[in-house]
């Protein structure tokens, strides 16, 4: 048992459907996850992916707790998290992190970078918050004097290391990482998954990396859920998966990878 | 790209302009009773209506000229000033922390206190303002703080409007998903992640507020229905400067310019001040 981080039992999640609310009375429930079943052992790099809509991110924000689920159950290192209220879930939640997909949005414009990471430890009552910082911006390769500097003076892939730096500032033990790259141009997305790639290791973190693009999963992942329509389409080891998919939907993604051709020259 | 510590922008002209204009109000109002040339109550019918110092028959002492009743206008626009900045600050103040909390409040929580909050906008804003409040005086009973309720009961949905949107806006952002990850509570991101986000906002609406709340002194007092009527204030000045207008505009223009300056000065503090309170503009 203790080797799963997480366990996930026919996890349903709905939102209201206000566009479709009728004048009187609720409006109707939009169902996103449909039942699903799955684990995340303990030091693995899952990938999550699947089209616009297919509930990828809807389920990410469910393991972590910023929503909650309508049945089935999530168990966080044995411990039925499914339903537990704000305040029965602080003291776990140092242990669940989060990246976002848009640094810009996921940063507090009014903080400086040395605040944002420092806030989440501070909340937590840790020592040495100072040197916790630096830590964390050697971590990720920031120099330590961006700490007093503000969000928007920093690039699009510096602040996607100042997202992680916060993530990983709490020691958790697992961090859920949404499309994190999807923002960044090409040459900042190689260098932030390669960081992500190291942080894991080093840091023995469990991670699951929800992405639209099988090429990135490929890359960093060891296991692949498909999600469509809310479902869970296929769940494999990542070898297994790209030479044997069972479902019709995983291989549309696979032939989307873009090759790169042999035969083409630029010049 | 500068450094965030790099020296900050002058003062702009509008800063100084309009900060210049309410220090000196200030200070005359505060300073009233000893820089004051005349008593802003005594009554001369012998130098009724003496105009402004640059006129053929102006008197020593009365530099912008007295009213019908031989009163001394300068001395009565720096006595106005006091009732003036008092509803300025205590109504604009007032206001704002009632409507920006409710407006925080409702926005960040959303659900029932939402509902209540944007019902009671909606059923407030059906209401002329003017008439509201001179109805409220009129059940209140002139004074200092009937003014200020009656401003700060008219006018709190001014703030809670505004800041129930920017709220809402500042809440769908993932710095505030980011908090709640953190494990800060509802309270904490409310305070310490959305208000600082909004303050901004809350600080230029305060500085318009207060214009406005000048502004809403005057028509009651124009009315007479503000503080008692033998104290001076700029709106009854303008209102018994209306009735001998051909005869000495004096007594309507000087007031009205304190007023327009006054209010002007308070919108154009509050356009610089927002400038000052944006990380990416400062």
């Amino acid at each position: 048992m203790s080797n799963l981080l997480y366990q996930v039992r026919d996890l349903h999640l709905s939102f209201a459907d206000m566009a479709h609310k009728p004048l009187i009375g609720a409006a109707p429930r939009l169902q996103v996850l449909k039942g699903l079943n799955f684990d995340i052992p303990q030091g693995s790099i899952v990938g999550i992916v699947g089209g616009s809509g297919s509930g990828k991110s809807t389920l990410g924000r469910a393991l972590v707790r910023l929503l909650e689920p309508d049945s089935g159950s999530i168990h966080f290192d044995g411990r039925d998290i499914t339903h537990l209220s704000e305040d029965e879930l602080r003291p776990t939640r140092r242990r669940f992190q989060m990246i976002f997909q848009d640094p810009m949005s996921s940063l507090n414009p009014r903080r400086r970078v040395g605040g944002i990471i420092a806030g989440p430890m501070r909340l937590h009552g840790l020592d040495r918050i100072s040197a916790r910082v630096d830590d964390a911006l050697d971590h990720v390769g920031l120099p330590r004097d961006f700490r007093s500097r503000y969000p928007h003076e920093l690039s699009g892939g510096q602040r996607q290391r100042v997202g992680i730096a916060r993530a990983i500032a709490l020691e958790p033990e697992f961090i859920l990482a949404d499309e994190i790259v999807s923002g960044l141009d090409v040459s900042s997305q190689a260098q932030v998954l390669n960081l992500l790639e190291d942080l894991v290791r080093d840091l023995g973190l469990t991670l699951a990396f929800i992405s639209h693009d099988l090429s990135v999963i490929r890359r960093l992942c060891s296991r692949i859920i498909v999600m469509q329509h809310g479902r869970i389409v296929e769940n494999a080891a990542t070898p297994e998966l790209f030479e044997a998919p069972l479902a019709e939907y995983t291989r549309e993604l696979i032939a989307a990878i873009p090759l790169p051709d042999p035969d083409q020259v630029w010049f | 790209m500068g450094d965030a510590r790099a020296p900050r922008r002058p003062l702009g002209l509008r800063l100084w302009l309009s900060g210049g204009w309410l220090t000196l109000l200030v200070l005359a109002a505060i300073l009233a009773p000893w820089i004051s040339p005349q008593d802003p109550l005594a009554q001369d019918l012998f130098a009724g209506r003496l105009p402004p110092f640059w006129q053929a028959g102006a008197e020593p002492g009365y530099w912008l000229g007295t009213d019908s009743l031989g009163r001394d206008v300068l001395t009565r626009i720096t006595y106005g000033a006091q009732v003036a900045l008092v509803v300025a600050l205590v109504a604009g103040t007032a206001t704002c922390l009632v409507g920006a909390t409710l407006g925080l409040i409702a926005g960040y929580y959303r659900g029932w206190v939402d509902l209540v909050v944007s019902r009671l906008i909606e059923i407030w804003m059906a209401f002329p303002p003017v008439l509201f409040a001179i109805l409220l005086i009129a059940v209140l009973g002139p004074g200092l703080w009937s003014i200020v309720i009656a401003i700060v009961v008219i006018d709190w949905t001014r703030f809670a409007r505004v800041v129930r949107a920017e709220a809402m806006s500042q809440s769908a952002m993932d710095y505030v998903a980011s908090a709640q990850v953190a494990g800060r509570g509802r309270m904490g991101i409310m305070l310490a992640e959305i208000l600082p986000n909004v303050m901004a906002t809350i600080v230029t609406m305060l500085t318009l507020e207060m214009g406005i709340a000048v502004i809403i002194e005057a028509i009651l007092s124009f009315v007479n229905l503000s503080i008692s009527t033998d104290f001076p204030t700029w709106g009854g000045m303008i209102s018994e400067g209306r009735l001998s207008v051909h005869q000495a505009w004096w007594v309507l223009v000087f007031p009205l310019i304190a007023l327009f300056l006054t209010v002007l000065s308070f919108s154009q503090l509050g356009e610089g001040l927002k400038d000052r309170f944006d990380p990416v503009l400062r």
